[in-house]
């Protein structure tokens, strides 16, 4: 069966734990979770895991249903048939050399990527996107000296209930 | 009024309508061993913690009731493992207790400290550490509700030493817990689909399992299959949830099922699968596990549906309701079967039972370990708890022994837990002290929990253990004459205790047959007697297990017998 990306949003209570039990479903039964983001919500005892994974529908599907048993899971979708928007965020520090300076400095100016801070010798940018857009920036910029990223997990919001 | 941590256990224990705890000390604990010392409930004192868990599995499985023990902090918890898991993988109502040390001290690597929640996250239904008196009451009541609602399953309650010293205003009207039980929806739709392909089948056949029984829907089933006359197979887990003395009854099916059984699934164009999960060990190959047939499937757990076979019609909803749903449906809508058709497909069944029955040879001057099972089964009129171990007396005991009713065999299916039965048998027989409660051992599963013989010694609990001894750990050795040339690779266990010796030094009577003819004497000296008693049968020593279908192999392609019993 053809393996795609998946998008699953689950609601938990807020309990202690959680987290360990959501990611230890997945490992203990053989999936991957490719990359995962956690935070409250509106409401201070629930909170929403966004990860990212990636099967056959079969597979998501007993992911899902692995993910329902538990107790504190409220719930499980898989937003990847459902309109959504995506985002991700990377902050990647380049190190500034007499070769790269100039260019790195029109990349930014013409993808018009956010500089954080700057100094003599560095220039931490921030990029926010979805994939594609992340992707294209470490692209562009991995050729002229990337000295370090952090890369955020994909959050996803869909337009409707 | 202000009460005390361990009170407040106890109260709470008490208005779950808690009747006995087994259970083992230790520093962690010695608050609340304190409290019970004062306390009118019943606590059995195990020899090993495991032992605890695996007796208050008995009492759960035998009762339909939530079983409970106690332990302490560190080893006393890790020792609980197996017994959580075993419980975990046949989904029993546990609720485990550790002792913890005092919060203050958490993540120190205190004395007797253990992360006891983060190792059996994997193997409960769902775990708790009580970080606080204010939530010890809500804890350990959502703790029982999560154990026996939904499919059902064991949750571990961790209580640090403070928490439990610790002093609280207590009041069971404040308590608030979330509801886990899934409410149960009717589904008129999917039951007329069930109707068009039960009009449609020529050789319909139900498989019945363990969430029959869980759900308590045995009755329901028995119903559905005498009123329509259909065939009924179980896994292991479903033994006693249809009456094993009735001619539609065609014995367990899988690798060690019955002919009949096996060639019914492979041959049936319909089944109805019951609270089943379809084990690797009951399908065999799944490309033709039941190829010709629809199949429905009844089961409280999404997640137990297209796991490992693929279902035409899936039905998600409590055993018993959906079962009863599904007679109503067929009689309003005046669902007779097709009398030619179905006598064909009986007849045809009847074929393979008398072409392929359940046999041995029992001649010689050697005890055939079936033999055994069928004295026991003729003394006891099948009136009898029966507990098991894990291998070939466990399979035995499924084929020969016939289980009319449910609750009444009790076994590790999923997890296959040597050294389970002994100490089942013990919760068993205290929920149901006036039955006969018999453990099915082999000498090898025995010596993993024998210690709590003395526990049966010191309370006088009359359980019965027939060991079927043949100095060998007899299913690997099954496998390793079958698949492995013969080539018996640390199987052989002659070097053994005297278990008749054994079982005098611990209190209990030690009987011996080394015969046949010795056979239906000791049972019936064993069975008379009021005490605890350990009866040694010296059974054959290469007897297998038959029929056997080879692991991944067609359950339809089995092995049916030695030479001796085929000629």
């Amino acid at each position: 069966m053809e393996k795609k990306d998946h998008i699953i949003s689950i609601l938990v209570h807020n309990k202690p734990d959680v987290l360990a039990r959501v990611a230890g479903t997945l490992g203990g039964k053989g999936y991957n979770i490719d990359s995962l983001c956690v935070n409250t919500t509106t409401q201070k005892d629930i909170s929403k895991i966004v990860m990212t994974t990636s099967g056959s529908q079969t597979t998501i599907t007993r992911i899902e249903n692995q993910l329902q048993r538990l107790v504190d899971v409220i719930s499980v979708d898989d937003l990847t048939n459902m309109e959504s928007i995506h985002r991700e965020m990377v902050l990647e520090r380049m190190n500034l050399t007499a070769e790269n300076s100039e260019t790195v400095k029109n990349a930014i100016a013409t993808n018009k990527w956010k500089v954080i801070v700057s100094g003599d010798t560095y220039v931490i940018i921030e990029i926010t996107g979805d994939k594609r857009q992340i992707e294209f920036s470490l692209a562009r910029l991995e050729p002229l000296g990337i000295a370090d990223i952090t890369r955020t997990g994909l959050v996803a919001l869909t337009l409707e209930d | 009024m202000k009460l005390k941590g361990t009170e407040i256990f106890l109260k709470v224990l008490e208005e779950e309508k808690v009747d006995i705890i087994f259970g083992y000390p230790g520093g962690a604990v010695l608050d609340l061993y304190d409290q019970l010392y004062e306390s009118n409930l019943r606590h059995v004192l195990v020899r090993h913690e495991q032992g605890a868990v695996h007796a208050a599995d008995g009492y759960a499985r035998a009762t339909g009731k939530v079983g409970v023990c106690l332990v302490t902090s560190g080893p006393g918890a890790t020792n609980t493992v197996t017994g959580i898991a075993t419980a975990n993988m046949d989904s029993i109502p546990l609720v485990v207790f550790t002792g913890q040390v005092p919060t203050g001290l958490i993540g120190n690597d205190a004395f007797q400290e253990c992360d006891i929640t983060g190792i059996t996250r994997p193997c409960t239904k769902h775990n708790f550490l009580v970080r606080n008196i204010e939530e010890l009451a809500s804890t350990i009541k959502e703790a029982f509700h999560i154990a026996r609602s939904g499919r059902p399953g064991p949750v571990l309650v961790d209580l640090p030493k403070n928490v439990m010293a610790a002093q609280y205003d207590y009041d069971p009207a404040n308590i608030k817990i979330r509801n886990q039980e899934v409410a149960y929806k009717p589904v008129p739709k999917k039951m007329a689909n069930v109707l068009d392909m039960l009009n449609a089948a020529k050789k319909p056949l139900i498989m019945t399992g363990g969430g029959v029984i869980l759900g308590k829907a045995s009755d329901e089933l028995t119903r559905l299959a005498r009123k329509y006359e259909i065939p009924v197979t179980g896994t292991l887990m479903g033994l006693g949830s249809f009456p094993g003395s009735d001619p539609l009854w065609l014995g367990m099916l899988g690798m060690h099922g019955t002919y009949y059984a096996n060639m019914g699934v492979s041959h049936c164009d319909f089944m109805l699968a019951v609270g089943v999960r379809f084990d690797d060990r009951v399908t065999g190959s799944i490309e033709t596990f039941a190829a010709n047939a629809k199949i429905v499937q009844i089961d409280i757990d999404p997640s137990s549906i297209n796991k490992n076979v693929t279902i035409d019609l899936p039905i998600i909803g409590d055993t018993k309701a959906t079962l009863r749903d599904l007679v109503h449906f067929l009689e309003e809508h005046h669902y007779t079967q097709d009398a030619d058709s179905r006598a064909q497909w009986l007849r045809e069944i009847a074929e393979w039972r008398e072409r392929v029955p359940l046999r041995y040879c029992q001649n010689g001057e050697v005890i055939k370990p079936q033999c055994v099972i069928e004295t026991l089964q003729k003394l006891t009129k099948g009136d009898a708890l029966i507990t098991t171990d894990v291998g070939q007396h466990q399979m035995w005991t499924a084929q020969f022994f016939h289980f009319d009713r449910p609750n009444t065999f009790i076994s590790s299916g999923g997890l296959g837990t040597m050294g389970f039965g002994l100490p089942a048998a013990i919760g068993v027989k205290c929920a149901f002290p006036e039955k006969q409660v018999v453990a099915i051992a082999g000498d090898g599963s025995i010596q993993m929990n024998i210690q709590e013989l003395a526990t049966a010694a010191q309370y006088n609990i009359a359980v019965k253990v027939v060991l079927l001894n043949n100095e060998f750990l007899g299913m690997p050795r099954q496998w390793q004459e079958m698949f492995y040339n013969k080539r018996y690779s640390h199987t052989d266990m002659t070097h053994a205790p005297d278990f008749v010796k054994l079982a005098e030094a611990y209190g209990v009577i030690g009987l011996r047959a080394t015969k046949p003819a010795e056979v239906e004497t000791v049972l019936e000296q064993g069975l008379a007697a009021d005490k605890p008693v350990l009866m040694d049968f010296r059974i054959s020593r290469d007897e297998c297990v038959y029929p056997m279908v080879h692991p991944g192999g067609s359950i339809n392609q089995m092995t049916l017998g030695s030479r001796e019993m085929i000629n």
